[in-house]
């Protein structure tokens, strides 16, 4: 068997194998379901009415979305301009221990000043994160996966010793937790009364403002160029090594955002469980969303409705909720093939 | 040696069709090869040379007609079958594993290299011996990685002849040969016909065309527009065929040379790769002129190259534009200080392969010209382009079309463009036409003397003596490093820039090292 290039798909070529891949990636699961002895019908029909059944399902839905619509965004920006970021799982609780530190009464500002101000803290503290190993990388040569990778484990057990040492909660009957943030520290809701706080919002704003910065300013051509070719980049006169560190304090910032509009909007306080590994599940949102903005805002809202669904059927049909994972990986395996189909024929010899 | 027997082919393609959306890439092309015969397939770029070879070799279908190897039809789009009846191509762009030894390679997708039934000495001796019928020097046991082009190109030409191919056929082979690895490949050729071997040979450079075929088929279009006997053609003649018109060389009157734009004084840098940098090079770039640097490749073009183009610093000497000493230097300063560069790597360093037409056009100017406040103005830019695509002819479906859909001289007529635009002091041309059709390398080569006239200095790097020769007002020739004196224009013959290329006549090095 031999790939052999297609110069000029064309739009069903383009569209055609992504769509057969959630096609059979509900095939998979539905097979998986058969044999942990539920009817697949029920139980796709039990996952979308889970996530989005009813008022509180579709804003649960959109509530998990928000964090992965922030880790996607940071990873698809990083990805684009090669830079391997695995790390969107530190950046976030970086941005969540700012907000805490900012957001527990060491600041008496009023909310339109006090939100702002954490939000940019919260983004400079996981734009640091990120731009150590970025620095490493263009002075060094040191390889930026391995880095990222590792400094999530260094930064989660940082996190664990903050919690139970100087972040931790006076009044917290031991726990390892912080200490509630001030009102003036919450995200209010979108709609007073409904369950969707102003973290949705931003997401969607910062998914709108990366898609300006790729299309119509020179920081986005640039991390376009430096991502595609940084031979060619560098002899243009592109400074790909000051194109590669804003990458990272981008990228940092926007999955730094995840932990701010965790703790400030849901949460309230910071725990070591704050974050189900959103930061890599960031990886699968940017990867579904072919690393453009607006895929991921729709990448987030599926991968969130399966989780969320998946969680509602298995307690009205005692199927094991891991088929939320499970879906989550074939969907991602088979669509990295699809885009392979999209760009190649594939020829027997 | 001659096709003396026409009744037996060992090649027939017959009424070959292929279509590309609207473009017809062949058109009922049709022609026989004989035993022992070398066919020359001449085209521009874009005429159809390497699809109808593709069809052959069965890499693409056919939309109609067929081939035929020894009398029987091949399947079409069957690579295999077409490995089995014989055939044994040489591509443009090698595909070796560099990590693998030469006889690994030679036997990779014949043999499983972890079969038991596999025996290295044998294989080898193998090896040795079809190296020494066809007098190509490989030592089966040297890694690819450290080969030089020209071995690499051998060891493609040995797996063909592993596999005992009848008929090999060679993509543009001396595109990346220097003239004495042309010469080593034709006595190959030579050899390979004479036992019986018959080869088509994909070219555009006339002089070799006349040098090693018996029969020359010129494509234009997708169609076969003239088939001549070489002995009954001339150059002249197949280059009116290939372009469809007469072809003359822009002439290149002498100049009056000027003040010293670029000079450099004992100049070293640090070696790329296994490449030697500058040892203690003085050199002027002088206004008006084309400077020709001669030399095998790989004895510090490369470091010269960079050097200008703002990519590395000196290590020591001094080096001065327009007078000026260089301080800080990179490739944005290099633009700003009016040098303009034609890299060596038109794909990797030229251009960004899936950036459009439009982007890879402002690729050099987009902060200072198409951007305010750091917003592109990209309605500029595609005016830009679609400028740049009248004025130096750029033949694309737009401007918005991905640069990795252009010929290779059209690419490099856009980078000539990018380079030009700005009117340059300084032209720094690396390699400018190599690998591109003789009515590309007509209008560069016309461009850079139209630059030189209006005061630019121009660098010419070339392997190439007859485009040094022709060009040239003033010839250094390179050496392990070393820069030989100027010889004003009409003072050397080729033989003697050959002596320096192979590096004699040097001083010993002012230092020890």
């Amino acid at each position: 068997m031999r790939l052999e290039p297609i110069a000029n798909p064309t739009l069903p070529r383009r569209t055609l194998p992504p769509a057969l891949a959630l096609i059979a990636t509900f095939a998979v699961a539905a097979l998986l379901v058969m044999i942990a002895g539920g009817n697949p019908a029920d139980v796709f029909g039990l996952i979308f009415k889970g996530a989005f059944g009813s008022k509180f399902a579709l804003l649960e839905t959109l509530n998990r979305a928000t964090p992965l619509i922030f880790t996607g965004l940071a990873i698809a920006v990083a990805f684009r301009a090669k830079l391997w970021n695995i790390g969107a799982e530190a950046q976030l609780y970086a941005g969540a221990v700012v907000t805490v530190v900012l957001g527990t009464g060491a600041l008496p500002l009023p909310a339109p000043i006090l939100l702002p101000l954490i939000a940019v803290a919260a983004m400079a503290a996981g734009a640091l994160v990120l731009f150590i190993p970025a620095l490493m990388k263009t002075r060094f040569g040191v390889d930026e996966v391995v880095t990222t990778l590792l400094f999530n484990f260094i930064f989660l057990l940082f996190v664990s010793y903050l919690l139970e040492g100087p972040l931790k909660d006076p009044m917290g009957m031991g726990w390892p937790k912080s200490a509630r943030l001030v009102p003036e520290a919450r995200l209010p809701r979108i709609i007073e009364g409904l369950r969707l706080h102003w973290g949705f919002g931003l997401a969607l704003i910062s998914a709108a403002v990366i898609w300006v910065i790729d299309a119509k300013t020179t920081l986005g051509f640039e991390m376009r160029a430096v991502g595609q070719n940084a031979e060619a980049a560098r002899f243009a006169g592109i400074p790909v090594t000051k194109v590669i560190l804003k990458t990272a304090v981008l990228s940092g910032g926007l999955a730094a955002l995840a932990g701010f509009s965790e703790v400030a909007g849901l949460k309230g306080s910071l725990t070591l469980d704050l974050s189900p590994g959103y930061g890599y599940t960031g990886i699968v949102v940017a990867m579904l969303a072919l690393l453009h903005p607006a895929g991921v805002v729709v990448a987030a809202l599926f991968v969130a409705a399966i989780f969320v669904g998946a969680d509602s059927m298995s307690r009205a049909a005692g199927v094991p909720s891991y088929i939320a994972d499970i879906m989550l990986a074939t969907a991602l395996l088979l669509m990295v093939l699809a885009i392979l189909l999209t760009k190649f024929r594939v020829r027997r010899d | 040696m001659t096709g003396a027997e026409p009744a037996h082919p060992v090649l027939r393609l017959s009424d070959i069709t292929k279509r590309f959306g609207a473009l017809t890439a062949n058109d009922r092309v049709s022609f026989d090869l004989a035993r022992g015969e070398v066919i020359a397939l001449l085209g521009e770029n874009g005429a159809g040379k390497t699809t109808l070879m593709n069809i052959l070799f069965g890499q693409y279908t056919a939309d109609a007609g067929t081939v035929e190897v020894f009398g029987r039809i091949l399947p079409p789009g069957a690579p295999r079958a077409a490995l089995d009846a014989g055939v044994g191509m040489v591509h443009q762009h090698f595909t070796l594993a560099g990590n693998l030894t030469v006889w690994e390679n030679i036997v990779l997708g014949a043999q499983s290299l972890t079969a038991l039934s596999l025996k290295p000495r044998e294989v080898k001796a193998r090896i040795r011996d079809l190296s020494q019928r066809f007098h190509m020097k490989v030592d089966p046991d040297a890694r690819v990685g450290r080969l030089t082009v020209g071995e690499r190109q051998r060891v493609e030409i040995l797996k063909a002849l592993y596999r005992d191919a009848k008929i090999l056929i060679l993509d543009e082979p001396t595109a990346v040969l220097t003239p004495q690895e042309t010469d080593a490949l034709f006595a190959t050729l030579r050899e390979a016909i004479a036992q019986g071997l018959s080869i088509v040979f994909i070219s555009h450079k006339l002089h070799e065309v006349m040098a090693i075929s018996s029969r020359v088929i010129v494509l234009r279009h997708g169609r076969l527009v003239a088939e001549r006997r070489t002995e009954q053609t001339s150059r002249e003649e197949l280059a009116a065929l290939m372009v469809g018109a007469e072809v003359t060389a822009p002439e290149i009157r002498p100049s009056t040379p000027g003040a010293p734009l670029l000079s450099l004084a004992a100049v070293t840098t640090a070696g790329i790769g296994s490449a030697p940098g500058l040892d203690a090079v003085t050199i002027d770039l002088r206004a008006g002129q084309i400077t020709g640097l001669a030399g095998v490749s790989g004895n510090g073009q490369a470091a010269l190259s960079n050097l200008i183009s703002g990519l590395t610093l000196p290590l020591s000497g001094e080096m001065r534009i327009a007078g000026q000493p260089v301080g800080d230097w990179t490739p944005r300063m290099a633009i700003g200080r009016g040098v303009g560069r034609i890299p060596e790597d038109r794909h990797r360093t030229g251009t960004i392969a899936d950036f459009t037409l439009t982007e890879n056009a402002i690729l050099e100017t987009y902060a200072s010209q198409f951007a305010r406040h750091g917003w592109m103005d990209w309605q500029a830019a595609r005016a830009h382009a679609e400028e740049m695509i009248a004025t130096y002819d750029i033949r694309c479906p737009g401007p918005d079309v991905r640069i990795r859909l252009l010929s290779g001289g059209n690419m490099q007529k856009l980078i000539l463009g990018r380079v030009l635009e700005t009117g340059p002091q300084i032209v720094l041309a690396n390699q400018p036409v190599r690998g591109l059709d003789i009515g590309a390398v007509n209008y560069v080569h016309g461009r850079l003397a139209e630059a030189r006239d209006k005061g630019a200095a121009v660098l010419l790097i070339s392997e190439d003596l007859d485009e040094i020769l022709r060009l040239s007002d003033v010839i250094h020739v390179i050496s392990e490093g070393r820069l030989s004196p100027a010889f004003p224009r009409g003072t050397m013959r080729p033989e003697d820039l050959g002596q320096w290329m192979a590096g004699h006549g040097f001083e010993e090095p002012a230092h020890a090292s």
